[in-house]
């Protein structure tokens, strides 16, 4: 029988199959972060369950973390005890930890590929949504609840049922300034949030193919916005590049056992998806949200939309309230919205090259007066890498800010935020009321429309400029 | 984890569709170690006015909607982040039946680890219950988990679909984590196995 990439993993991943219950999976790796890992641990301590593969584990510290003034003590009394706890399970289990000031840390999708721990085939969790970030290896990486998070830990396995398979095809090539962003969004504009509920995504076609591990990242990373289980790309020469001498990637003779396994792994010419979407890449204009959900996005030429525009009663409702809260009227102009604030990280796009195509647009630049314009690396390892290459100079120059990596104002738990009615161009994966901060208005872009964001204070269609 | 019994409960109706988890329990709630006391702060954005005091334009803060066990809501319920402390949030609130069209993967897959039992009906049954919550504010609808039913007053009731092993670990209360160690020596035996398919993976 013919099978998807998703197929095949699963098959080999199959530990148990109990009539009347959910299959037991096994899984090969498990990221961890502070925020959803610390109520697993009191229940094996209390349940005197030990951690199975303490190996199979890397965990970071990066919800949490300021990105400024690191060397002192963290304010918030909360957070400075979710961080110290996490220290203490990691010790106290064995664990691999890139703690705060290890020069390994960064947000966990980030810091995770730059050491080659995820591979093509592997099935992979984390207690966090964006675990979807490393299906761009052709890893079965999907995000799982804390209950999950100390399942695992006990188990190494998970009771998961099987998900439906969707193609998601992207054919042609995108024009120089739309970016792997701006297909992530145009798909959750196209097929909603919960148009991938219950499936695992494959994405193919050339526009894909073209793109770098840095761009499949961020597309997979944002699997979870279309509210699939997880999104995959098949592994090729790319993949294998990039892992090819990293700290956890296969060493000699494993390395060509490795190879044999990966290249087995492509969906099988002929192997049936439940549902296929096609898109083409020349259609995808650098995208702006302009609502309160990813898919309510529209491309950088386009207007705000009217509630009366949606047939469904449901998307009309969405509409008016979203423009309630994100303050907008029908039918303005995106390059007419000025915003606040201008924020480039996050695990969907605080990487290298996030950073080197949101300096190509910054350089010469100023940041517009009134505006605060932020760059948070994704990793340590970034912020060097973009130091090597003179990047935060660009940046300072400009007037940005540029911090020490975490997670930061992606989800604004660090106290990095918008204040109320603050409107901000973000280069992260959420638009939710309050997510940036309450009553924060956020719109999702692309590292180098909100790199033009902010030197105009306002959106600009970027394609104009080059 | 409770086993879940049969219950006659106040529903609740919150009619907002794709009602995500940054909602029901914002971030400045996640910094918790503890598994408790999420109940407090959930639908806090929605639920307090700046100062703390309650919003009376909040759905959930109508008296008749006091000690309610149903939440009756929109699509796509619990979208976005997976974390587990939206269910501890809606548990810990008194919650323990959700009825709604779609669910998000994670947040549906979290409610059964919880004791919370999400309810999928279609959208023609979700407008005749929230019709009936509407015309009788405070109408106790009767939740039988057992015989996968729910009835209403009204004559609204319906049976509904539940994976027959979630059904069971419901009713029992019974953990996982011990379902699963069941199968301890099946397990190592994969991993024997997996050592030797795989074994750049353990080196």
């Amino acid at each position: 029988m013919k099978k998807t990439m998703y197929e095949k993993i699963w098959d080999s991943h199959l530990v148990v199959e109990v009539p009347g219950q959910a299959p037991l999976i096994y899984v090969d790796r498990h990221l961890m972060h502070e925020v959803t890992s610390p109520q697993a641990f009191e229940g094996l301590r209390l349940s005197g369950r030990p951690v199975r593969n303490p190996h199979s584990i890397l965990a970071t510290m990066d919800h949490c973390v300021p990105t400024k003034n690191r060397h002192l003590p963290i304010a918030d009394p909360i957070a400075k005890k979710q961080i110290e706890v996490m220290a203490e399970n990691c010790l106290e289990n064995g664990l691999n930890l890139y703690d705060m000031k290890n020069p390994n840390n960064g947000v966990i999708h980030v810091v995770v590929p730059e050491h080659g721990f995820v591979h093509p085939g592997m099935v992979v969790v984390c207690g966090d949504s964006h675990t979807a970030t490393h299906g761009a290896f052709g890893a079965l990486a999907f995000g799982i609840g804390t209950s999950e998070v100390e399942h695992v830990m006990a188990t190494q396995t998970l009771p998961q049922q099987k998900s439906k398979t969707m193609l998601i095809q992207v054919n042609g090539k995108l024009s120089k300034y739309s970016s792997a962003k701006d297909i992530a969004l145009a798909i959750v504009g196209k097929i909603g949030t919960a148009g991938g509920n219950g499936h695992v995504i494959e994405y193919a076609g050339d526009a894909i193919k073209e793109l770098s591990m840095e761009g499949r990242m961020t597309l997979c990373n944002m699997a979870i916005e279309a509210g699939a289980r997880a999104g995959l790309v098949a592994p090729d020469e790319k993949t294998y590049a990039y892992l090819q001498g990293k700290e956890f990637a296969p060493k000699g003779a494993n390395w060509d056992l490795a190879m044999a396994y990966w290249q087995s792994l492509p969906s099988d010419e002929g192997a049936v998806f439940d549902t296929v979407i096609t898109l083409d890449a020349a259609d995808i204009a650098p995208q702006v949200s302009w609502g309160t959900s990813p898919e309510q996005v529209v491309g950088v030429n386009g207007s705000v939309p009217s509630p009366d525009s949606f047939d469904n009663e449901g998307k009309r409702k969405a509409c008016e309230s979203a423009l309630a809260y994100m303050g907008l009227t029908p039918n303005t102009k995106m390059t007419d919205i000025a915003i606040d604030l201008v924020f480039i990280g996050s695990c969907t796009n605080g990487r290298i090259e996030d950073f080197r195509i949101a300096a190509e647009v910054a350089k010469g630049t100023k940041v517009a007066a009134g505006v605060q314009a932020i760059a948070v690396p994704g990793s340590y390892h970034v912020k060097s890498q973009a130091e090597a290459e003179g990047l935060d100079k660009i940046f300072l120059d400009a007037g940005w800010e540029w911090r020490d990596p975490g997670c930061s104002m992606c989800l604004a738990m660090n106290g990095d935020e918008l204040t109320k009615g603050q409107r901000s161009a973000s280069t992260s994966n959420r638009n939710f009321e309050g997510r940036q901060g309450k009553g924060g208005r956020t719109h999702l872009v692309s590292p180098a429309m909100a790199a033009a964001a902010a030197a105009a204070g306002h959106f600009v269609d970027i394609r104009e400029l080059a | 984890m409770e086993p879940y019994k049969k219950h006659e409960s106040i529903a609740a109706l919150m009619n907002r569709s794709n009602v995500d988890t940054d909602q029901i329990i914002p971030k400045q709630f996640l910094k918790k170690v503890e598994r408790s006391g999420f109940g407090a702060h959930l639908f806090h954005d929605w639920r307090f006015n700046d100062d703390g005091s309650d919003n009376p334009d909040f759905e959930l803060n109508k008296p008749v909607f006091k000690g309610a066990k149903i939440l009756v809501t929109g699509d796509n319920f619990g979208c976005g982040s997976s974390r587990e402390h939206a269910p501890w949030a809606i548990a810990d609130y008194g919650f323990n039946t959700i009825i709604s069209t779609s669910y998000a993967d994670i947040f549906y897959n979290n409610c059964f680890k919880n004791g919370i039992l999400p309810i999928v009906v279609s959208p023609k049954q979700l407008d005749k219950l929230m019709a009936e919550i509407n015309a009788n504010e405070g109408v106790k609808f009767l939740v039988d988990l057992e015989n996968k039913q729910v009835t209403t007053p009204a004559g609204n009731g319906f049976t509904f679909d539940i994976d027959p092993f979630r059904q069971g670990n419901l009713l029992s209360g019974l953990d996982d984590i011990g379902l699963t160690l069941i199968h301890v020596d099946k397990i190592t035996a994969y991993e024997q196995q997996h050592k030797k398919t795989y074994p750049w993976l353990w080196a």
